[in-house]
């Protein structure tokens, strides 16, 4: 090969430079945010489903939930504890969830996924 | 190992079909957390083809005016009124010769001429509604009701263009940002839509599923001058009033087959 030096510094500065946005975020993100439970999701111990599921699956969940409730009319959740829940993301999750920028925004916002439901459901106001 | 484009695209499909169909019930189940499910509210209403009869001689302004604010209300539908053309309406009134195009005549009774009719939805059994919605983001449910589903709504307007009755209103603009904005939208356990999507009546599907009337028959009950029910069952109530009493229904002619009928 030549200029062996040459070619090899050259693809180690292309790809520390390509990749320094992911090294540079990696740097200063920080540990992901822990989602905050409000009093009354504290005191509930559980949601609808154990929580590693939830933390894994609540967009899936949410997703079927939507379906369910506005196109097939099943507006009922019955849990794998067999405890039934409204399905309604503004009326049930929102009701013992109701600390919206430290539950939901700050890992959102960490994650940078930008999830449009506020746009039209109305979030629980909450106390500054 | 060799592999055609050909397979290679193959299996790439199949892998992400399988991604993509399991549901949040079907996750539960596979990683053996017991079975969830989804069932209708018991104390919802059940039918198979609802309508409403909207009897315009007990209706005066003031019970009219009751019926459309007591929608707006819990719809969170914003009041714009007529600016730039932009209104968003559920349930409104219009005069007889509009509602009703083509059975007007020059010697109309004066109660007829002047009364503001209540017009909403249809609900046709034959939507061309549905037809065009190119994502059915709405669709007629199994009881009659042609349902939307606003997070589905492209903003196409094709649905607008082929209603007759004029019952959808578009969303110019963000109604949190223009109408909400400096008050609450009234019912927060409804939901406000969006900028860029269709909207309209949906005979309170939220409030049939658990078991309660439509808003605006609601709020007209004491002089019952709208009466909901199933026409597809014989001892309804709507189906005595129609019985009962001549009805008609706006443009049939045109052959939608709509489920709003006025005695008028």
């Amino acid at each position: 090969m030549y200029n062996k030096g040459l070619v090899i510094t050259g693809i180690v500065i292309f790809v520390v430079f390509f990749t320094s946005p992911f090294l540079i975020g990696l740097v200063k993100s920080g540990p992901p945010p822990e989602p905050e439970l409000s009093p009354k999701a504290k005191l509930a111990k559980q949601c609808v489903e154990a929580k590693e599921y939830m933390v894994e699956s609540h967009m899936q969940m949410l997703n079927d939930w939507r379906n369910e409730a506005v196109r097939e009319g099943k507006r009922i959740y019955v849990a794998t504890d067999g405890k039934e829940y409204t399905v309604s993301l503004q009326n049930t999750c929102m009701d013992c969830h109701s600390n919206k920028s430290k539950f939901c925004d700050q890992c959102h916002n960490y994650a940078a996924v930008n999830p449009y439901c506020w746009e039209c459901h109305i979030a629980p106001k909450e106390k500054l | 190992m060799e592999r055609s484009r050909r397979s290679f695209l193959k299996i790439l499909g199949i892998s992400t079909l399988g991604l993509g169909t399991l549901s949040s019930v079907d996750l539960l189940a596979k990683a053996g957390m017991g079975k969830a499910e989804f069932a209708p509210d018991p104390k919802g209403m059940t039918g198979k083809r609802w309508a409403l009869v909207v009897d315009v001689k007990k209706l005066d302004e003031d019970t009219t005016q009751k019926a459309i604010e007591a929608c707006h209300l819990i719809h969170n539908v914003p009041d714009y009124g007529d600016e730039d053309n932009e209104e968003i309406k559920w349930i409104w009134t219009d005069k007889y010769e509009h509602a009703f195009p083509g059975t007007e005549h020059e010697y109309l009774a004066a109660e007829i001429e002047e009364k503001p009719f209540l017009l909403l939805c249809n609900h046709c059994a034959n939507p061309p509604c549905v037809r065009v919605c190119p994502t059915q983001a709405t669709w007629q449910r199994e009881d009659g009701i042609v349902m939307m589903d606003q997070h589905r709504c492209i903003g196409c307007r094709y649905c607008m263009a082929a209603c007759p009755f004029g019952a959808r209103s578009f969303n110019w603009k963000d109604p949190r940002t223009t109408y909400f904005k400096d008050k609450e939208p009234p019912n927060p356990k409804y939901p406000t839509r969006t900028k860029g999507v269709v909207e309209k009546c949906n005979l309170c599907a939220e409030r049939l599923a658990v078991g309660e009337m439509p808003a605006c028959v609601e709020a007209v009950q004491d002089s019952k001058a709208i009466v909901f029910g199933d026409l597809e069952d014989p001892h309804s109530e709507v189906r005595e009033v129609l019985h009962e009493h001549f009805a008609i229904r706006r443009k049939p002619e045109l052959g939608t087959n709509p489920n709003v009928y006025y005695i008028v």
